[in-house]
């Protein structure tokens, strides 16, 4: 594809574009996060607290003082760094086991299947809560209940395209020139639903952006200093009231965030 | 009737094996329950004697039969906290959250069916456009945020509700259902854009299916060939999720209870999490994970009635 | 042609029909003409994408995507079915002008019971027969259509039935309202050689007993030659040949109708009509 078929491609495609731009900029955000913030995340002004937005504080400041764009940058950052590893974990379980029951069938694909489908049916909000209920609370905790809630989809995904992928031609012809299983499942079959894959992983991250921002929301999810944009909501929502900017700058990063990879992810559903 | 039996009997598996997922998880966890409920200043000799008193050193399978067996009889046990039976802490709070979620669940159908068939009916005209997109912005708007949202809104500027001003159901049913409208709205929002989304795709599907033209070829108007032909057929993956989605709302009630400040099964769990407060906690994920199951074995059964090649083998 | 105008069913005339999917316009049909007596069987011959039925779902009316456009005349009944109104367009379809396909596996709604399809095209047109009589009709046209047991299918859905039994309830369905012409697109292209030959016989004992019209679409000439009485000949949207059956196996003129006549098996060719 040349340079301006590419062009004229995003020019008909608004989703892809305005995905791109959104993430753009929130990823221009994390990264310039990670070196400079306006102000110190953690730096208390008495003097200052639940200003509204101004010049001096583009997203006003919170009940202590601090700086909430400072703390929205930091924030956005613990969100997307949960969410990429709740969906490497969830992915990547959910790959290894939706492969090998796929490929292998039989007893062992009967008995975890049917425990796989009952943890599927089962809220994934829930299943996190008891994960966190049992192994405390903590960003770490968040991020292993999550990857376990997220496996299912992946596995089934997964194993739902092993299946089809099992009695294709090329699979036959490597089976006759003896390749192992093991080099069969990760070399020859899921290459091949990589696209099935990716697609589910952008759906899976959304969730996950979504998810977090709901436990930490109820406070079981990444706790102080560490806050995420889910725990600046929640602690700044008994000030809604005096200072709406508190609750909205926070709320709406994540809503960008998540739309701009759903926009991005219609986009590239939509690329010809 | 044989197919329900046979999806009767897989849910009481089901039931089977995330009963003993729970009770194994929450007996895993390190602490000693007796020790727990006497303190730590306790002898050992009495610690031993109240682990003798409460069966904890029995083996795990009678521990886990006893509970089962008590749990199916309507016996949680007791709370570590608060030493009251479990039953009496949540009995008057599960018809709360189950209001909302059925509230919810109402709004999704009522809402996403007329707006899905306006859309597919118009597909990519202006209406159809447009209620894409906004279907895109509230899936990704996450339902404790679109409840801060709809309390400024509608409880803090119009003041169609009195924030934090619960009613409870025993006290004003109607302004109980009246409270709960919002936080209902909450949980409903991004099902009712899921589901708009799906019903939409389906029916576009459906209707470029051969059997779609034939009901043309017969005379049928467009509206013969929806509501007579394509919208049962489509309501087929629809119906799946919305079995998943009602089970989710059961589970969201839990965040948008916290926002409303509803003193519903949420404030509950949530503190016996907290507190480590075992038994709480066991019970209310047992009777969510009860509830799911019981959905998605009504869902079954509905699946069997809307499609007719479903459990085919079975009669 | 030997027929006198009264005797004329259905007369298209000049059908040109234009796709504007891709970036050019692509022509199906072009110059399409087609004469239908009353009882007539005409058969519509070539290979896929000849056009045979674009112009058959033209007459059908079925001919709807907004990336098409369409000119030349179906005169029906007095009517241009080109260019008249949906509505009236519409009480032809099912009841005066039936069509089935070629896909009978798929061209059933899979959730509807069989006896509710066959009466549809009774229950859209001819409101005012009750309910009793249109189960009787469609039982009895099941029967009429060599279903056996037509009670029981009755109360069946499509995936209970093979694909020949389907493309049975199809023509059920399609002939209840006992109209003056059924279009066959295909239709027994997609089932067994035996039941192929069933449903050639059916179709040939239907025009007789109903006097239906049937214009018969395959790209087996074989097939055509056992059953319709005039053949036309179609390549890439053009009529390339048309005339009496007979004639026109006797006497190709066009070298496209002579490539056609020498594919055909030897042994179905020494299969003499009736």
């Amino acid at each position: 594809m040349n340079k301006s078929q590419f062009k004229r491609n995003l020019r008909d495609n608004p989703y892809l574009l305005a995905g791109m731009i959104i993430i753009g900029l929130v990823l221009l955000m994390i990264i310039v996060g990670l070196f400079w913030t306006p102000y110190d995340t953690t730096a208390m002004n008495a003097s200052e607290k639940l200003q509204g937005i101004s010049l001096r504080h583009i997203m006003g400041t919170d009940n202590m003082g601090r700086d909430v764009f400072s703390r929205v940058m930091y924030g956005s950052r613990i969100t997307l760094l949960i969410a990429i590893g709740t969906v490497f974990i969830g992915a990547g379980l959910g790959t290894i086991i939706g492969a090998v029951t796929g490929y292998f069938g039989g007893m062992l694909d009967e008995v975890v299947m049917r425990v796989v489908d009952a943890l599927f049916a089962f809220p994934s909000i829930l299943l996190a809560l008891v994960i966190v209920s049992v192994f405390g609370t903590g960003w770490i905790q968040l991020l292993i209940s999550l990857g376990i809630a997220f496996m299912p989809s992946f596995a089934r995904i997964v194993r739902g395209e092993v299946l089809r992928c099992k009695n294709m031609d090329y699979v036959e012809n490597a089976r006759l020139q003896g390749v192992s299983n093991l080099r069969m499942i990760f070399v020859h079959i899921l290459p091949n639903i990589k696209g099935v894959l990716a697609s589910s992983i952008l759906i899976g991250f959304n969730n996950a952006v979504l998810a977090e921002a709901g436990l930490s929301y109820l406070g079981v999810g990444s706790q102080p200093p560490y806050a995420s944009l889910g725990k600046m909501l929640s602690d700044a929502q008994q000030y809604m009231f005096t200072t709406p900017s508190y609750v909205l700058c926070p709320g709406i990063v994540i809503v960008l965030m998540v739309l701009g990879f759903a926009f991005l992810g219609e986009g590239i559903s939509r690329w010809k | 009737m044989k197919y329900a039996m046979k999806k009767l009997l897989m849910m009481l598996g089901t039931l089977l094996v995330v009963s003993l997922c729970v009770f194994l998880a929450f007996s895993v966890i390190p602490g000693d329950p007796a020790l727990r409920k006497l303190g730590t200043e306790a002898s050992p000799e009495l610690v031993e004697q109240m682990r003798q008193e409460m069966g904890l050193n029995d083996p795990l399978i009678v521990r886990y039969g006893r509970w089962f067996i008590a749990f199916l009889g309507g016996d949680f046990g007791i709370s570590y906290n608060y030493s009251t039976p479990v039953k009496e802490m949540i009995a008057n709070k599960i018809p709360i959250t189950l209001t909302m979620a059925i509230m919810a669940f109402l709004m999704t159908v009522l809402i996403s069916f007329p707006l899905g068939i306006i859309t597919a009916k118009h597909e990519n005209g202006i209406l159809d456009r447009t209620i894409l997109v906004i279907n895109q912005v509230i899936m990704a708007v996450p339902p404790f945020f679109s409840g801060i949202l709809i309390t400024f809104v509608f409880g803090l500027i119009l003041r169609l509700f009195t924030p934090g001003g619960f009613v409870s159901y025993t006290q004003n049913f109607g302004k109980f259902i009246r409270y709960l409208f919002f936080p209902s709205l909450a949980i409903a929002l991004p099902k009712i854009a899921m589901t708009v989304k799906m019903l939409r795709g389906s029916l576009i599907d459906e209707a470029s299916k051969d059997y779609a033209r034939t009901a043309y070829s017969r005379g049928n108007n467009t509206n013969g060939v929806l509501y007579r032909h394509v919208l049962k057929n489509a309501l087929i993956p629809v119906i799946t999720f919305l079995g998943m989605a009602l089970a989710d709302m059961v589970a969201g009630s839990i965040v948008i209870e916290q926002v409303f400040s509803i003193p519903g099964i949420s404030r509950i769990l949530l503190t016996s999490i907290g507190n480590r407060d075992y038994p709480v906690v066991e019970a209310i994920i047992m009777g969510i994970a009860i509830i799911v199951m019981v959905v998605n074995f009504l869902v079954d059964i509905i699946y069997r009635i809307v499609d007719p090649r479903i459990g085919l083998e079975d009669e | 042609m030997e027929m006198s105008s009264n005797d004329i069913i259905l007369d298209v005339t000049d059908l040109h029909i234009e796709f504007h999917d891709h970036d050019k316009p692509e022509v199906a049909v072009e110059d399409f003409d087609l004469m239908l007596g009353r009882g007539e069987i005409v058969g519509i011959v070539g290979e896929s994408g000849s056009g045979k039925s674009m112009s058959a779902l033209a007459i059908a009316g079925l001919l709807n995507r907004k990336s098409l456009t369409k000119s030349g005349r179906i005169m029906f009944d007095g009517t241009d079915l080109l260019t008249c109104d949906r509505k009236s367009l519409r009480s032809y379809q099912g009841d005066e002008i039936s069509i089935i396909f070629q896909e009978p596996m798929t061209s059933l709604n899979p959730v509807k019971r069989i006896g509710w399809q066959v009466e549809e095209p009774l229950f859209i047109h001819h409101q005012e027969i009750p309910k009793e009589e249109r189960k009787k009709r469609a039982i009895g046209m099941l029967k009429a259509v060599g279903l056996d047991k037509a009670e029981d299918v009755y109360n069946m859905y499509p995936h209970e039935l093979s694909g020949g039994m389907r493309q049975r309830v199809m023509i059920a369905a399609a002939m209840i309202g006992d109209p003056k012409i059924l279009i066959a697109d295909e239709p027994t292209t997609a089932l067994d050689v035996t039941v192929q030959a069933q449903i050639v016989e059916l179709l040939k004992k239907l025009n007789k007993e109903m006097h239906t019209s049937i214009i018969f679409i395959s790209h087996d000439l074989s097939l055509v030659n056992q059953l319709c009485q005039r053949v036309i000949v179609m390549q890439q949207g053009n009529i390339v040949e048309s005339g009496r059956t007979s004639e026109v196996f006797a006497n190709p003129r066009d070298p496209y109708t002579k490539k056609l006549i020498a594919a055909i098996p030897k042994i179905d060719l020494s299969d003499d009509r009736d």
